[in-house]
């Protein structure tokens, strides 16, 4: 116990602008009601949910409505009381793109009670993880992966459970302001998921830009009086928050491509879903709402807000004031990661941790877009050890073999690599680009590849078939030749003889 | 309402290209006041004519080239070829010999490869070997430094200005008269003649250090290199590794014959070694591009460098060896591949 040299570093990374006291300085608003809910089935990785109530049915606060479709994937819950109003299939901001998926609509009232609330018991470590299921707990730091899954890691054995309030994201302050107001909670929910891996140590990781959460969490840590919980602070260096890249800070271990930080022992959970599960076991309440920071130039009051899951964004804007003049884009999660959306008639969903409203553009319009000059800039900042400049000569030549070789699929899209490029290429872009057309590459190398065997073995099959027939023909011949040669003896000696006779 | 899609990261980038040629040009400014004051306005003159010839020669290919002109001429890369360039050619040269090294280097040396970014050799240098290799006379023709108790022959501006046009002096003023080796020059020929190191530097070009003169530019260009440094527009493992091979290679042989062979001290502060290491080894384009990689391309420059200084056929190796080097960045970009994060060698 007690073994790692707690933080040491990870390679790469760039320093950002902070943006964060744009929304940290207020409290969490707890009072936001919408009055429209437009629940998303789709809410987690894994299938989809499928709806159990109707149109026009009254439902509770925390009121499953949606069954989880395999053992394995999350229930989801009505997050306001209300009536079913429709559902239907409606557009979704899910993964880093918007796709639609079915929806329980829900017009809200007023009355605000919550369903079932008991804390559970469990019969079992398997009931527990069932429960957390049920309980629609997903990985709140915006990946939405379901919580039970990933602590269900029987077959390898977990050291350290790394709760992860690093948010390297600059806009995000969400767990910044969770941290310094449920501290107590939040090591509750991980001293659970501790017992639940069988770890040894939980390490609270925080960036050094957020002393008033570091403080709450240390306090916390002496009230709980447990040892086996240790809080690190680590310097504020995107992108610290990445699994990979804490795994690697905090053990020095790299987790092997295409694994995870199980693998080398460690589990990390983000402080959002600690909470939520504290909530769950404490109170009994699933996830029914989370908290989302709500900032940027374009609101006029940013603040971070726990939203039921659902509320149209357009509602959550207006609660936080409204839009202030006119805002150029609207950015779901954080302004590296995060991605655009095109309207604000979208619910917000469990992985909606962050909404920037920007007032000025923030990518170089094309005239100031240099060719690459090989400086090498974005070699030292990427936390993978890639080579962008390399990659994007390579994706330039269409050369799908080069970009294997290069890596392009470890490329976590970071977006190191844009912020330090002085010829403005959007990299990041690029190689989302590459990634595709080298799937579509790989995909239809392998349709040719299967075509060709298929064409071969058809060659192969015609021409054994062919030199089959061949000698079946020859030695037809041959026979017949034998045959008629002997029968041509036979009937000219049988002439002959009967020449003979006949004199 | 409707907001446009755009791709992540939805940050502006902290740097350009033109924001970092412009820190390079900065950095150049007290080298090139010091060289002023030791040689006279001569590289004022040479900086003007190669900028104005590196821009229309850039012009002129672009349009070939079909390519937009005006974001490529403000980049500043031609203006800091230009200006390498001028660093490298004699103060008192005729107007034709900072033209052709400006354009040549732009014409042949870019865009003939296909422009910015895409240059295998480095243009500056290019330039510079063309006019070594084509007008040995001119280009050797330095004149000492304008200090009046030298005791030599000094050209006032107008009369620089009149060379540069004409290509002829004042019927007072003869070119012989007026013009010196540079103390590199000095050396090479001396030792070969059987001058020990000792004789020659006795001589009224040599000072303490290095070269008169030269060693106070050197000293002002890493002090230019430094602020690069410190902008972060380059980054340390070229410039040290450059410096130091060359200095323990310059150790070793002084140590082993110091009447045959130059301090370290003098193979730092003469010559272009201090611009070559900071300004010209540095340049992305035709440099090796991991921090490994770097690290074997600056070493190899300086032992270049080094190795022609004081068995090659010119007096300065430098141009030869970052251009010798460029051939090889694939090579060592090959070999200097970083391992990728979670996957084994």
């Amino acid at each position: 116990m007690l073994k790692y040299p707690l933080f040491q570093s990870f390679y790469g990374g760039v320093h950002l602008e902070s943006h964060k006291n744009t929304s940290n300085h207020k409290q969490i608003a707890r009072d936001f009601l919408p009055s429209r809910l437009i629940i998303p089935m789709n809410q987690q990785f894994g299938s989809d949910a499928i709806p159990s109530v109707k149109v026009g049915q009254l439902i509770q606060k925390g009121e499953v409505i949606g069954k989880p479709a395999e053992k394995n994937t999350t229930a989801v819950h009505a997050s306001c009381s209300g009536r079913v109003g429709a559902i239907e299939k409606h557009p979704v901001p899910t993964a880093g793109k918007v796709s639609t998926s079915t929806c329980v609509i829900i017009e809200t009232n007023d009355e605000n009670n919550i369903a079932a609330q008991k804390p559970p018991l469990f019969k079992n470590h398997l009931d527990k993880l069932t429960a957390i299921n049920h309980a629609g707990i997903v990985g709140l730091g915006g990946a939405a992966f379901p919580t039970a899954e990933k602590l269900n890691r029987k077959s390898s054995h977990c050291e350290m459970l790394i709760l992860n309030g690093a948010e390297c994201e600059p806009y995000i302050s969400c767990d910044d302001l969770l941290m310094q107001e449920h501290a107590t909670e939040v090591l509750r929910g991980a001293l659970a998921m501790m017992e639940i891996v069988g770890a040894e140590l939980t390490v609270v990781v925080i960036e050094k830009d957020k002393p008033k959460a570091i403080e709450a969490i240390s306090n916390a840590i002496e009230t709980i009086g447990s040892k086996c919980i240790r809080l690190t602070d680590i310097p504020t260096m995107y992108p610290t928050g990445g699994e990979r890249q804490l795994v690697e800070a905090l053990t020095g271990k790299e987790v092997p491509s295409g694994k995870y930080p199980i693998d080398v022992g460690c589990i990390c959970q983000n402080v959002g879903t600690a909470y939520a599960l504290d909530c769950f076991f404490q109170l009994g309440e699933p996830l029914i709402n989370r908290i989302v920071t709500v900032t940027g130039q374009g609101v006029k009051n940013p603040q971070n807000v726990a939203v039921p899951i659902g509320a149209p964004i357009v509602e959550l804007i207006k609660f936080c004031g409204g839009y202030d003049g006119e805002v150029s884009q609207l950015i779901l999660g954080g302004n590296m990661m995060g991605y655009t959306v095109d309207t604000d008639q979208l619910p917000v969903t469990k992985s909606t941790n962050c909404i920037i409203t920007t007032k000025k553009a923030t990518t170089p319009k094309p005239f100031e877009i240099w060719p690459c000059i090989r400086c090498g800039e974005c070699i030292p900042v990427c936390p993978v050890r890639l080579l962008p400049q390399q990659i994007l000569k390579a994706y330039e030549n269409k050369n799908f073999e080069e970009l294997g070789k290069l890596g392009l699929s470890e490329c976590i899209e970071c977006g190191c690599c844009d912020v330090v490029c002085p010829s403005h290429i959007p990299l990041v872009e690029n190689f989302r680009k590459a990634k595709h057309l080298r799937m579509q590459e790989i995909k239809s190398s392998e349709l040719s590849n299967a075509a060709q065997k298929r064409y071969e073995l058809k060659t192969q099959r015609l021409s054994s078939q062919h030199a089959n027939t061949e000698k079946l023909h020859a030695d037809l011949k041959e026979s017949i030749k034998e045959s008629s040669k002997n029968d041509m003896i036979k009937a000219a000696v049988e002439r002959s003889k009967k020449r003979r006779d006949k004199k | 309402m409707n907001f446009p899609i755009n791709s992540s990261p939805h940050v502006l980038p902290i740097t350009s290209v033109p924001i970092i040629m412009r820190h390079v040009l900065y950095a150049l400014i007290p080298s090139t006041i010091v060289y002023v004051w030791y040689f006279g306005f001569g590289i004022f003159i040479n900086m003007l004519i190669a900028s104005i010839a590196a821009l229309i020669s850039e012009a002129i290919m672009l349009r070939i080239r079909n390519r937009p002109i005006k974001p490529s001429l403000a980049d500043g890369s031609a203006i800091v070829t230009a200006i390498l360039i001028a660093f490298s050619i004699p103060p008192l040269a005729p107007w034709w010999l900072p033209v052709l090294g400006a354009s040549s280097a732009i014409v042949l040396a870019k865009h003939l490869y296909g422009g910015i970014g895409a240059n295998i050799f480095n243009p500056a240098m290019v330039g510079y070997a063309i006019l070594l290799l084509s007008f040995p006379v001119q280009m050797t023709h330095w004149i000492p430094p304008q200090i009046e108790n030298l005791g030599f022959q000094n050209i006032d501006l107008w009369s620089t200005v009149l060379y540069s046009v004409t290509g002829s002096l004042p019927s007072n003023l003869n070119l012989d008269a007026i013009t010196q080796a540079t103390p590199l020059d000095i050396v090479k020929g001396g030792l070969k003649n059987g001058i020990s190191i000792n004789e020659l530097r006795s001589g009224p070009l040599f000072s303490q250090l290095g070269g008169y003169g030269w060693e106070w530019i050197n000293i002002f260009t890493a002090f230019g290199g430094v602020y690069l440094l410190y902008k972060g527009i380059i980054r340390w493992h070229i410039p040290v590794s450059l410096l130091t091979s060359i200095t323990i290679f310059a150790a070793l042989f002084y140590l082993y014959d110091p009447n045959q062979n130059l301090s370290p001290s003098f193979h730092l502060l003469s010559g272009a070694t201090v611009l070559g290491a900071f300004f010209i080894a540095t340049d992305p384009v035709s440099a090796a591009a991991t921090n490994q990689g770097r690290l074997i391309y600056g070493a190899s420059i300086g032992a270049l460098t080094y190795a022609i200084r004081t068995w090659g056929g010119y007096p300065d190796g430098l141009a030869f060896a970052v251009l010798l080097m460029n051939l090889m960045v694939p090579l060592i970009d090959r070999f200097t591949t970083p391992k990728i994060y979670g996957q084994q060698q």
